[in-house]
């Protein structure tokens, strides 16, 4: 709580000293990437449930907020809310045929990379998604749309981050977060202890699939335009599962460690090369094997256990 | 306090349990043995609603919960413990627990207060910070009795907590079982160690390829002939009783 509220008072300050709008803009994009790791570790992290397609739960809530802004003409945090309805019930949906049916680690992974490729394709031939050549947002500057100069932007994204930090950290303090601990632990274990593993695992994905859905409505709102691949496509799932596992899944601080690794890695590696397209995702690629290798529980955990030891020492020697 | 009725668990053509119709008394220690392979985990999976039963009926307090999940059998007062344990191996001790007392205390605070007294009952009171992976078998024998316990059951189902301990450390969760017991939670055990046997419960039930073979105390079940031939072989009970009488004359 102590650390979140901090971090976020640090990061408040931000606009006041940096005047570059491309720096401003990577810390939206660092902000974003950590919000959507953070919405991906409420399912994989703290519950254990690992999907590949949390693009699926993104690109709902990003479709349905431009359509319902554009051609239903709904104000814009109408919108907004309607973008986590409509995440959270594709994620019920979604939740619902995987796990009635007790489908579990990859399996799971697969049902879910699965729905999002159905999502992609079909977004890209139905008319109402404006098909292959996507759907634009008209610019309208004002809170009431939702739409911002570049700092307010910044504040926009801030606040966002800063809630679903908080709500995690609510559910780590409390029985839902032991719940899907132990979920992720054993589930047979969870189980003789009196967890209803289903009902649990439908909270869990009710609610990630929600912040996504709000995520795809931030992401509308920045963008101005979606099309089925920005949406549905396999990089926004991927983006959203590697943060939390290079920076420590299941922890608070992981996601936003590993959004703010992949991004720095992805510009370096931009202004390394002079830009190949593609590149990020090799580097991306190398991490995720070093990470995997070297460092299982990620940077947070990685570094939490050597500090551990070292700590642990004195008293191991005493005994 | 339990009963089950006619038990029958089938794995394709194996039968694990056939027929089996057990009770176990409020206020009792049960015992389950039986050799390698009679059934009694496949029983207890049944009785606490991990398996369907085939056949046969399971009462609990009064009330039949055959065919219920295992989370709503455990909101009524019934726990098993895992004879392969199974702690949550990146939890502490006390969140391992806490998990079982969060059964009866929604909040956090209460619930670990909770968790934390049941860890000092089973003998967990220093090591509650530990990670569980951490624990050495005994330890991890413990906290699967501690996070069970930790649901206030009525009826504690323990499935072999002393495979794979040192008698030095059998003597240590003896009185502790016993402690559960007279804090007035019926147990029923599955255990191998006869001696534990011997000193810990006030019934047995001897299981062999799936069939009740012998019932009563455990004193009058262990001079049963089906029970010695069925450890030792077809032939034994015969054998061990010339084997008595030509060292009396």
């Amino acid at each position: 709580m102590v650390r979140i509220t901090t971090l976020a008072l640090l990061l408040a300050a931000v606009p006041l000293f940096v005047q570059s709008n491309h720096l401003l803009g990577l810390f939206i994009a660092v902000l974003f990437s950590a919000y959507l790791a953070q919405s991906w570790n409420i399912l994989g992290g703290l519950c254990g449930q690992f999907s590949f397609g949390h693009a699926a739960f993104f690109g709902v809530g990003l479709y349905s907020s431009l359509i319902l802004q554009v051609d239903f003409g709904w104000p814009a945090p109408l919108a907004l809310v309607s973008a986590a309805v409509a995440g959270a019930v594709t994620g019920l949906f979604v939740g619902f045929v995987s796990f009635r049916y007790g489908l579990r680690g990859s399996y799971f992974a697969l049902v879910t990379l699965a729905f999002a490729e159905i999502l992609r394709m079909t977004a890209s031939v139905v008319s109402f998604t404006g098909a292959g050549s996507g759907k634009y947002l008209p610019t309208r500057l004002g809170i009431e749309h939702l739409q911002f100069s570049k700092s307010g932007y910044f504040y926009f994204i801030l606040v966002l981050f800063v809630l679903v930090h908080l709500l995690v950290l609510a559910i780590q303090n409390s029985r839902l977060g032991a719940r899907f601990a132990a979920i992720r632990e054993d589930e047979e274990a969870a189980s003789a202890l009196g967890v209803d593993v289903f009902r649990y695992k439908m909270i869990a994905i009710l609610i990630s699939s929600a912040v996504a859905g709000v995520g795809g409505c931030f992401y509308g709102q920045y963008y101005f335009y979606t099309d089925p691949h920005i949406a549905f496509g396999a990089a926004v799932s991927i983006e959203m599962l590697l943060a939390p596992i290079i920076g420590g899944a299941g922890t608070l601080f992981g996601p936003i460690v590993g959004a703010v690794v992949l991004r720095v890695a992805a510009e370096l590696g931009q202004s390394l090369t002079g830009g190949v397209p593609g590149f990020n995702l090799i580097l991306y690629g190398i991490m995720v094997i070093l990470i995997v290798r070297y460092m299982p529980d990620g940077l947070i955990g990685g570094l939490r256990r050597p500090w551990a030891l070292m700590r642990r020492r004195p008293t191991a020697t005493a005994g | 306090m339990l009963t089950t009725q006619g038990l029958t668990k089938r794995f394709g053509g194996l039968v694990a349990v056939r027929d089996a119709s057990i009770s176990a008394n409020a206020g009792d220690i049960t015992a389950l043995i039986g050799p390698n392979g009679a059934g009694k985990t496949t029983l207890f999976a049944t009785v606490a609603g991990f398996l369907k039963p085939d056949a046969g009926s399971v009462t609990f307090g009064g009330r039949d919960i055959t065919g219920m999940k295992p989370h709503q059998i455990c909101d009524l007062g019934m726990v098993r413990t895992f004879q392969i344990v199974k702690p949550f191996g990146k939890l502490s001790v006390l969140d391992n627990i806490a998990v079982g007392a969060y059964a009866r205390f929604p909040r956090r605070q209460d619930a670990l207060a909770h968790a934390a007294a049941i860890g000092r009952q089973v003998g967990l009171g220093g090591q509650l910070e530990k990670i569980a992976a951490g624990l050495t078998v005994a330890g991890r024998k413990r906290l699967e009795v501690a996070r069970a316990l930790a649901t206030s059951p009525r009826l504690l189902l323990l499935d072999e907590v002393m495979a794979g301990l040192t008698p030095t450390e059998i003597d240590e969760i003896v009185p502790i079982i016993f402690g559960i017991r007279d804090t007035g939670v019926t147990i029923l055990l599955i255990e191998h160690v006869m001696q534990a046997v011997m000193r810990l419960s006030d019934r047995a039930y001897v299981l062999n390829e799936g069939h009740l073979i012998a019932e009563g105390t455990p004193q009058e079940v262990v001079r049963e002939p089906a029970v010695i031939e069925a450890y030792l072989g077809p032939g034994a009970a015969t054998r061990a009783q010339s084997f008595a009488s030509r060292n009396a004359s």
